[in-house]
């Protein structure tokens, strides 16, 4: 036998490594990028890989993370910035000098500001600096900014504030080290990647129960113990169902709901007063309780009382008033919510509703956990063990994309609550800054009196309502935002609702506006309801001819399906290539066990004119003399561009966008002086900085005097009051009282059923929208992204493609049986919107009334650097065709968004479709390929790291 | 025509486990990268952004829905070689390209002496050869050979691209020749399993089998509550009728 070749088993990896912060999805891990030199000297990326010191993603990298290099080199990379030279979506574009770019903004956007600044509409899609997005727009003076939270996953944000000062997905996590009950709702594979990913390989090789309540049994669902194939939007019916089985076997954490909830405080009872159902309150406005201690009235604020958790109780007023936990035990104790009941409707059998509820209680009382760590109660009493109920729950778009996902996702923290498993050992555990009051003290600016011409608005345009007075609408009730959000059609949408605003601004509803400034949204494409009447909408004509939408700019790194619709393109960077700051001010990255926020910098430069959006926004503030973007003197407050801005911004003295090496010494932490080397130290940690918290810290921090007081201290916390966990919603009342025509701010007459039935302030299940208003279409239609990918950006990347490049219509084995249709079959999917032409597929792991598929695979031809006969385009598809963004008519004739009525989440999954067998092949609709002259023809062949190849010895 | 070692001094190889994959793709996309620029680079990809995208790929995951007396539901099942003891891929070589080294057992492909006649891929009962048709030669899995031996790397990251970047911990790497090994424990301790065992091709690759979702449940066949008289919310507001301290 001859020997084994000599091979070489020691190259180095690279010439250098950089450490930076993933952008391959929205969960911003640490990841160490090499780099070596390609044939040509400049440093090409090598290899990504997981940072093992990261607190996101501890050294792992997930399927797209590690897919990088094909996002980098994307042949649908923008190129330099470009104007619009033939009509809207010909893709005819003109490239132009930055300078010229940004003297045709500053021309578009100065006069707007002198005269009316709400007719500039400034959205942001999947971006990650909404504090400097969210910034700028106020400094312009327009109520219209927001991200995209609205159409992704206010629910989940606005349920969790309102209830217990956190929320699901990125404000908390499992306590994944001590969990043995882990419930998952509505978690599609794409959120979140790798945290959840590592935390589900925790629990199962610890022997814990992974529980999934989803339609469709893929990727985390597919790992579970027990998977319950609920019926889309039930889920408010299983967890009431739960919940009933709790009170019925007297299974509640009672000592908790006393100490850390409003469970005990009295609701005034005195049908058709202005107060009816509010709280009663002493004259120092503390919302009373029954003391059984002192037999009398007291505070239910107030330490060391014994509160009654039952009766009725004369008020000092004479009326009556009962507590809270009663109140919701007659709601959950009904007979609305027996298993019996529900089982139907849901799908689930009750016997295993039951068997869950049984499992909950026992993991929650029956193996409970105590740690031997001292910490001190809100009122300053010492406790030697921590307890833990380890039980702990995760959900996300299944809940939010209803329209009844708001009291869905309170009906979940209910849950969560009555077990004693929020911040507890076991539990669901806070990310620092969070937990903040319930409601956050936040509220939204925007009111017609706030917005004047070259003004700031004076405040953040999002926030948390507490009751009518702090809707943002004129005299008349009409809306101050372009997106309704924050009136009667959507009180408390706390991410406003960027689904609406082209179509409102084409319909001229409730008024016209110039300008549309949109940064990383596919709004052209897989990101709108109703893409054809969006398309109409973006290129829609007065009489005169002229676009009633009048300009759009756009900015985007990547020629997607949007691009060929604005008149000028602001080109970004790659996520290598850029400068980002991912802000405890905005969407931090911090775990429960630590402070921690993040930057990007650039570990590669552009060869191309390309320049990071964000840098891009604060020349052009600077260009505008927006306040806060220059100095006294007229000149560029932030001459060094994006980096010299988080460095030295200042939201308040000693807080900006970054808390890691504040002060002159570098020495402060979250509260200091800006420090000129702050990005330095940065780069020196792995691009990353993370404060740990105090162990006495770790757990029920709503009651923890020792990280309330600490959280002051750090400027991340600004009440030294515990959060009180609001299972009963006084804010939600207050609509529900206007509704009934108490108070001087009225709904109009057609949203007062709506408002009345809605604003329940005990969570509760009604039926999502699309299917109260429409009949014959009997199928639940609902999507997800791929774990390989992320929104509109995959199909661009060569290697991921590869994996998914075109989706097929997943249906329940029995339903293509009776339709007589096998893998691969054509069949018209139909909703009361429209119909598409698709192929099927047939699993058993997926509920019988539901259907689903790969969101934002079908990609329109001419986008994306991909060939015209690409299965992307040829057999991709998308559902977003059937989605409507208006409801059908109701009752009264006003066609309501399709959303949460609440929060103007968008109602996604609502949708109901019928099928049919379709007698010829090829995808429906198919929109005429977009123009992409501008593009540059994408390869043949890849063969990426030939020029690395050792030569043969 | 291409001889096997007798013994090989290792066994190494990558234990999977199946009932955490989440069927993710890290270590299919992490393989690719990290092979593109490595040992086998390049990994070539023809039709990138068309109609037909195909390309060389050393690992691969595929998702079944299965329904047996032992379990019901999806698997995902990473593929990659599994670096046999008895290679038919090896045995079948005419050039002696494709070889099993004595000191690890890890199975290569030689590309200077590959003449990309095929006749591996055909021999392999797993399909875990991938033909680079630019290059014309055969690829495979090398456990990244050049990673596992790397002095240029800490110590802690020699191990193969797909089980470092692994999120769930699904993968795991070493010697499975070692009894005492941490690979060789689990696959005792979770009945750990050949691929096909009755081909006998002796794998080394070991797949961990999917446990039974009732394996975990809590026993809660606790003794009900004192049975109290009146109706469910009666009994309820009864039991919470206690002293309850804020």
């Amino acid at each position: 036998m001859p020997p084994d070749p000599q091979i070489a088993l020691s190259t180095p990896v690279g010439d250098s490594v950089k450490q930076t912060t993933c952008y391959m999805c929205a969960c911003r891990c640490g990841i160490d990028v090499h780099l070596k030199d390609g044939p040509d000297g400049k440093p090409r990326v090598r290899y990504i890989e997981g940072n093992r010191a990261h607190p996101v993603n501890k050294g792992v990298l997930c399927g797209k993370g590690s897919a990088g290099i094909m996002q980098h080199y994307s042949p649908a990379r923008l190129r330099a910035p470009m104007k619009r030279v033939g009509p809207r979506g010909s893709g005819q574009f003109e490239e132009i000098s930055w300078d010229e770019a940004l003297e045709i903004a500053t021309g578009w956007l100065a006069p707007i500001r002198k005269t009316d600044p709400k007719r500039l509409a400034f959205f942001t899609g999947r971006d990650q600096s909404q504090s400097l997005t969210g910034f700028w727009a106020m400094q312009y003076g327009t109520p219209n900014f927001a991200a995209h939270g609205g159409f992704c996953s206010v629910n989940m944000a606005a349920g969790g504030l309102y209830t217990f000062g956190g929320a699901f997905w990125e404000f908390g996590d499992p306590d994944w080290d001590y969990t043995k009950y882990f419930m998952l709702f509505g978690v599609a594979e794409d959120h979140a990647s790798n945290p959840i990913k590592i935390g589900i390989g925790k629990l199962k090789k610890r022997g814990a129960k992974v529980v999934s309540i989803n339609p469709v049994r893929t990727g985390y669902n597919a790992v579970a113990d027990e998977w319950v194939g609920i019926r889309p939007g039930t889920d408010g019916l299983f967890v009431g169902a739960l919940i009933h089985e709790l009170f019925r076997t007297r299974q509640i954490d009672l000592d908790y709901l006393v100490r850390y909830t409003n469970a005990p405080w009295l609701v005034i009872e005195a049908p058709g007063a202005a107060d009816d159902g509010l709280f009663a309150r002493d004259a120092d406005g503390n919302p009373m309780v029954w003391d059984k201690a002192t037999d009398a009235f007291g505070s239910g604020k107030a330490a060391d009382i014994q509160p009654s958790l039952s009766g009725t109780h004369t008020l000092p007023d004479g009326r009556s008033a009962r507590p809270v936990f009663e109140l919701m035990a007659e709601r959950y104790l009904g007979a609305d919510y027996t298993p019996e009941a529900v089982e139907e409707r849901t799908g689930v059998p009750a016997e295993q509703m039951r068997k869950i509820a049984a499992e909950l209680a026992h993991v929650a009382f029956r193996e409970e956990i105590v740690l031997d760590r001292p910490w001190t109660d809100w009122a300053g009493r010492k406790h030697d063990t921590m307890i833990g109920r380890p039980v702990s729950m995760h959900a996300m778009r299944g809940i939010s994309a209803h329209s009844n996902g708001f009291q869905t996702c309170r009906m979940i923290h209910i849950l969560q609550i009555l077990l004693g498993s929020i911040d507890c050992p076991g539990g669901f555990r806070y990310k620092p800054p969070y937990p903040k009051q319930t409601p956050p003290n936040l509220l939204p600016h925007g009111a017609p009196g706030q917005i004047q011409p070259e003004m700031p608005l004076g405040g953040p345009h999002l926030g948390f309502p507490h009751g009518p007075e702090h809707l943002l609408i004129d005299a008349d009730g009409t809306p101050s935002r372009l997106d309704k959000g924050f009136s009667w059609d959507a009180p408390i949408s706390a991410h406003g609702l960027m689904h609406m605003v082209i179509n409102n601004a084409a319909k001229k509803d409730p008024y016209s506006i110039d300008v549309l400034f949109m940064y990383m949204a596919n709004m052209a494409w897989n990101s709108s309801m109703n893409v054809g009447g969006t398309l109409e909408a973006l290129t829609a004509t007065d009489d005169t001819g002229a676009y009633v939408i009048p300009k759009i700019i756009y900015s985007d790194a990547y020629y997607s399906e949007t691009v060929p619709f604005a008149d000028l393109i602001l080109p970004d960077t790659t996520y290598l290539e850029r400068w980002d700051c991912i802000s405890l001010l905005d969407r931090p990255i911090s775990e429960p066990d630590m402070v921690a926020d993040a930057i990007r910098h650039p570990v590669v430069q552009p060869d191309r004119d390309v320049r990071g959006f964000q840098e891009v926004l604060i020349e052009l503030g600077a260009r505008l003399h927006l306040p806060g973007f220059i100095n006294a003197d007229g000149t560029p407050k932030f001459p060094g561009g994006y980096p010299d801005y988080i460095t030295n911004h200042q939201r308040k003295p000693g807080i900006g966008p970054l808390a890691g090496w504040r002060g002159e010494n570098a020495d402060k932490a979250c509260v200091g002086d800006p420090n000129p080397d702050q990005l330095d130290r940065y780069i020196e940690n792995g691009a990353y900085f993370g404060l740990k918290l105090d162990p006495g810290h770790a757990y029920f921090r709503h009651a923890n005097r020792g990280y309330l007081d600490w959280a002051i201290e750090k400027g991340i916390r600004l009440s030294p009051e515990p959060t009180i966990f609001q299972l009963y919603s006084e804010p939600m009342q207050k609509f529900r009282l206007a509704a009934q025509g108490h108070g001087d701010r009225q709904p109009p007459d057609r949203a007062r059923a709506r408002i009345e039935a809605h604003f329940d302030p005990l969570p509760f299940w009604y039926p999502p929208f699309e299917e109260q208003l429409v009949e014959g279409f009997p199928l639940h239609a609902i999507t997800q992204r791929p774990m390989h990918m992320y929104h509109s950006w995959g199909s661009q990347n060569a290697w991921l493609r590869q994996i998914t490049a075109a989706n097929r219509l997943y249906v329940h084995t029995s339903v293509g049986r009776d339709l007589g249709v096998q893998d691969d079959d054509w069949v018209w999917l139909s909703s009361h919107l429209g119909r598409v032409k698709c192929q099927v597929r047939l699993m058993e792991g997926v509920n019988r009334h539901t259907v689903w598929t790969w969101n934002a695979i079908g990609k329109r031809r001419g986008a994306w650097g991909l060939d015209g006969d690409a299965p992307e385009n040829t057999e991709g598809f998308l559902l977003n065709h059937l989605i409507s963004e208006l409801l059908p008519k109701g009752g009264g004739g006003y066609r309501y968004s399709n959303s949460d009525p609440l929060t103007g989440q968008a109602a996604w999954f609502d949708l109901r479709v019928k099928i049919e067998k379709a007698e010829s092949g090829g995808t429906e609709p198919l929109f005429e390929p977009l123009g992409h002259a501008s593009q540059p023809p994408s390869p043949d062949k890849l063969a990426y790291g030939a020029e690395w190849k050792e030569p043969a010895e | 025509m291409t001889t096997l070692p007798t013994r090989t001094d290792k066994k190494l190889g990558l234990v999977i486990d199946l009932d955490i994959c989440v069927g993710c793709h890290a270590c299919v996309t992490s393989c690719k990268e990290w092979n593109t620029g490595g040992y086998s680079a390049p990994l070539t990809d023809y039709d990138p952004y068309g109609a037909d995208p195909d390309g060389a790929w050393l690992n691969r995951v595929h998702t079944y829905e299965i329904a047996n007396d032992h379990f019901t539901g999806t698997v995902h099942f990473p593929r990659s070689c599994l670096h046999c003891e008895d290679a038919a891929c090896v045995t079948v070589c005419p050039t002696g390209a494709s070889y099993k080294r004595a000191e690890d057992g890890i199975v290569l492909v030689n590309p200077d002496t590959c003449i990309g006649c095929k006749l591996c891929s055909w021999a392999c009962p797993y399909g875990a050869r991938e033909y680079d048709h630019d290059q014309g030669v055969m690829k495979k899995c090398t456990l990244c050979v050049d990673r596992i031996y790397n002095e240029t790397l800490p110590e802690e990251d020699r191990t193969p691209a797909c089980v470092r970047a692994c999120p769930t911990g699904a993968r795991a790497f070493g010697d499975l020749g070692d009894p005492d090994s941490t690979v060789s424990q689990s696959v005792n301790d979770r009945g750990g399993f050949d691929l096909m065992a009755e081909m006998g091709y002796k794998p080394v690759n070991k797949y961990l089998p999917p446990r039974k979702g009732t394996d975990r449940a809590p026993v809660t066949n606790v003794a009900p509550a004192p049975e109290q008289t009146g109706s469910p919310i009666e009994k309820l507001f009864a039991w919470a009728d206690r002293a309850l301290s804020r």
